[in-house]
């Protein structure tokens, strides 16, 4: 941690304990960090999404006691878990609603980073951290999806799996030996399950990197300037954020549990509830929602673009619109970190929002007529968005003047509210 | 003494690597090769293992199967249609001209890679037998995956008489061949051959 211990041990076991594992330091460190006082409500999503990671390791970890990763089981225990374990159906429409949360969380953690430049100097290890936390949560969920082993489970494998055979020379001998066949079967489901159960603790590890990142650089803000003055414009991690983190996780809560006791099955697709039949595709297949703005990048290159045919240009787009993130802190030429002092940028940004919900509506219509032209669009500006829009833009563009301190970004609102309310009205809150 | 003992070791006065560099060069190649090693069976065993390589094969009886109709076999974990064409669908396919396909290859894994899908090279066996009443295709979309439609009685099967992909809507003719739609290639016809005028064997 960056920032000096403030730690007395008090106790004789503490001063005991501290000079052989200075583990209580580390907490009590841990919680005294120095965070900028203006952190506003989208800072909480990191803390909500910590607690989405332990509820689906815990869950999982419970439903793994139930279930059988076998072709001629797997679907029946799925059924079992859900009629005939004890509170089975709570466990696992917590751990099937808990993804979808989960990518909720993720991805306005990502728009707010975007928004406020938190991917910038000192902070682009944190970034490129979270980018493969990102890409791992994806392989962890797709997996987890082809476990039960319905008919979306299975041909949602087979189309993704596919998408390997799309790399030249050695795609089929990767996607047999991602099959461990020459179909999904068997072996396919079994690995499956082993990686499902081992990568959340993968991306334990790589939080537990990503935290100690930003403790290095200190957190970013709303106002995208370095704490100056850390009396003026931090306060202590607890209890001032453990206290709005708490009460966002509440709330959050609220809307998790909303689905898993009113709506449990709203995110998913009914056809999953039939047994996986390599013998019949399900007339639509389409991936879970947060999916579905990747899949609809994969489908809009219906074009060869030179010697790339299209199926193999389709699934390089869909690697390359995450891919890119890793990049992205050497793409935006801007010195000023949070849009909120680039009136032009802001628009952009609200643009490039506006593209990637329209892509996740297009991922889940028929791939045909004007969805398509809309889905070729929506990627061409998303890529355009990174490629030339930020690197021109941070060129181009002059920011608003920027605050001097957190502290005075905080506070300036203030004197004017004195000079324009008038007397007797309530002071402003702060 | 010791000083001079580890200068002599690391650098040699006439710039020769030394025998410390060697030992690090060769430890470090050692080690390399046993991680090599290690890794190779690690990755070795997600590839198909034996029993699923036992069931590479398939003999199918075909006796059962009328003219006109049309069966679904599993081969491979794929399915496999196998359909006994009637004399006139025989002429549709063949009265096809090349010009009027997407893809024009064959397909078909008993011939070479570069031959033309006429009707005769869509029903070549392994050995060259051509036998045109019995049209055997791996019966996955070329596009995304899908199983088409068409196979058992009643099903659609499509503008050209032969399969539909009820995904994307792609048709397949009486040959596999594609005609319409996104897929870009024609069914594939798997090695086969006959081993009695009844028995065919797949793989």
């Amino acid at each position: 941690m960056s920032h000096v211990s403030n730690y007395k041990p008090s106790t004789g076991i503490e001063k005991w304990l501290d000079k052989r594992l200075p583990i209580v330091r580390f907490g009590a460190d841990f919680m005294e960090f120095p965070t900028p006082k203006n952190l506003n409500y989208w800072w909480t999503f990191g803390a909500i999404l910590a607690v989405c990671l332990v509820i689906q390791i815990i869950t999982g970890i419970v439903l793994a006691m139930h279930y059988t990763p076998h072709v001629d089981m797997a679907f029946a225990s799925v059924e079992h878990i859900m009629r005939d374990v004890n509170f089975g159906w709570l466990l696992r429409y917590v751990h099937a609603n808990g993804a979808s949360m989960f990518f909720l969380a993720v991805f306005i953690h990502m728009f707010r980073g975007l928004y406020y430049g938190s991917y910038k100097a000192p902070r682009e290890v944190v970034w490129m951290l979270g980018v493969v936390i990102f890409l791992l949560m994806m392989a962890t969920a797709f997996m987890g999806y082809v476990l039960p082993w319905g008919q979306m489970s299975y041909w949602g494998a087979t189309v993704i799996t596919n998408l390997f055979s799309a790399i030249p020379v050695v795609g089929e001998s990767i996607r047999t030996l991602l099959w461990g066949g020459f179909s999904v079967d068997n072996p396919t489901l079994n690995r499956f399950f082993s990686l499902h159960y081992l990568l959340p603790f993968a991306i334990f590890g790589v939080v537990a990197l990503h935290i100690w990142a930003f403790h290095t650089s200190g957190n970013n803000n709303p106002s995208g300037v370095e704490i100056k003055d850390v009396k003026k414009d931090a306060v202590p991690f607890h209890p001032y954020y453990t206290v709005k983190d708490g009460f966002a996780i509440v709330v959050f809560l609220i809307l998790f549990a909303a689905f898993v006791f009113f709506n449990p099955n709203s995110l998913g697709h009914a056809d999953n509830y039939i047994e996986a039949n390599p013998l019949s595709t399900p007339a639509h297949i389409v991936p879970e929602w947060y999916f579905l703005p990747f899949y609809a990048m994969l489908r809009a290159i219906t074009f060869d673009i030179g010697p790339i045919p299209a199926k193999l240009g389709g699934v390089i787009t869909m690697f390359s619109s995450i891919l890119i993130l890793f990049v992205l802190p050497w793409l935006d030429t801007s010195k000023v970190r949070s849009m909120r002092y680039r009136p032009i940028a802001k628009l952009w940004f609200v643009l490039f929002v506006i593209a990637c919900l329209a892509l996740g509506f297009l991922g889940g219509k028929p791939a045909e007529g004007v969805y398509v032209m809309w889905a070729q669009i929506a990627t061409a500006y998303y890529f355009a968005f990174f490629l030339i829009i930020l690197p021109l833009l941070g060129i181009l563009e002059t920011p608003k003047p920027l605050p001097r301190s957190i502290s005075e970004s905080v506070l300036h609102k203030a004197p004017k509210l004195e000079t324009s309310a008038a007397p007797g009205a309530p002071a402003a809150a702060e | 003494m010791t000083t001079s003992a580890i200068k002599d070791g690391d650098v040699s006065e006439d710039g020769e690597p030394t025998r410390r560099d060697f030992i690090h060069i060769f430890g470090a190649a050692t080690a390399a090769a046993g991680a090599g090693a290690v890794l190779w069976p690690l990755v070795q065993q997600m590839n198909p293992d034996a029993s699923v390589l036992a069931l590479s094969t398939k003999e199918v009886d075909l006796s059962s199967v009328p003219v006109g109709q049309a069966i679904k076999v599993m081969w491979q974990g794929k399915p496999v249609f196998i359909r006994h064409r009637t004399a006139t669908e025989i002429e549709e396919g063949e009265a096809t001209p090349l010009s009027a396909l997407k893809d024009p290859l064959a397909r078909n894994a008993n011939i070479g890679a570069k031959d033309e899908a006429t009707d005769d090279d869509r029903v070549k066996a392994s050995d060259g037998v051509v036998r045109p009443e019995w049209l055997i295709l791996v019966g996955v979309c070329t596009h995304l995956g899908c199983i088409p439609l068409g196979t058992s009685a009643g099903e659609n099967r499509g503008d050209y008489n032969g399969w539909f992909c009820p995904c994307h809507g792609s048709h397949y003719d009486i040959a596999g061949r594609i005609r319409k739609g996104p897929a870009p290639e024609n069914l594939p016809v798997p090695p086969y051959q006959f081993v009695s005028d009844t028995v065919v064997k797949i793989g």
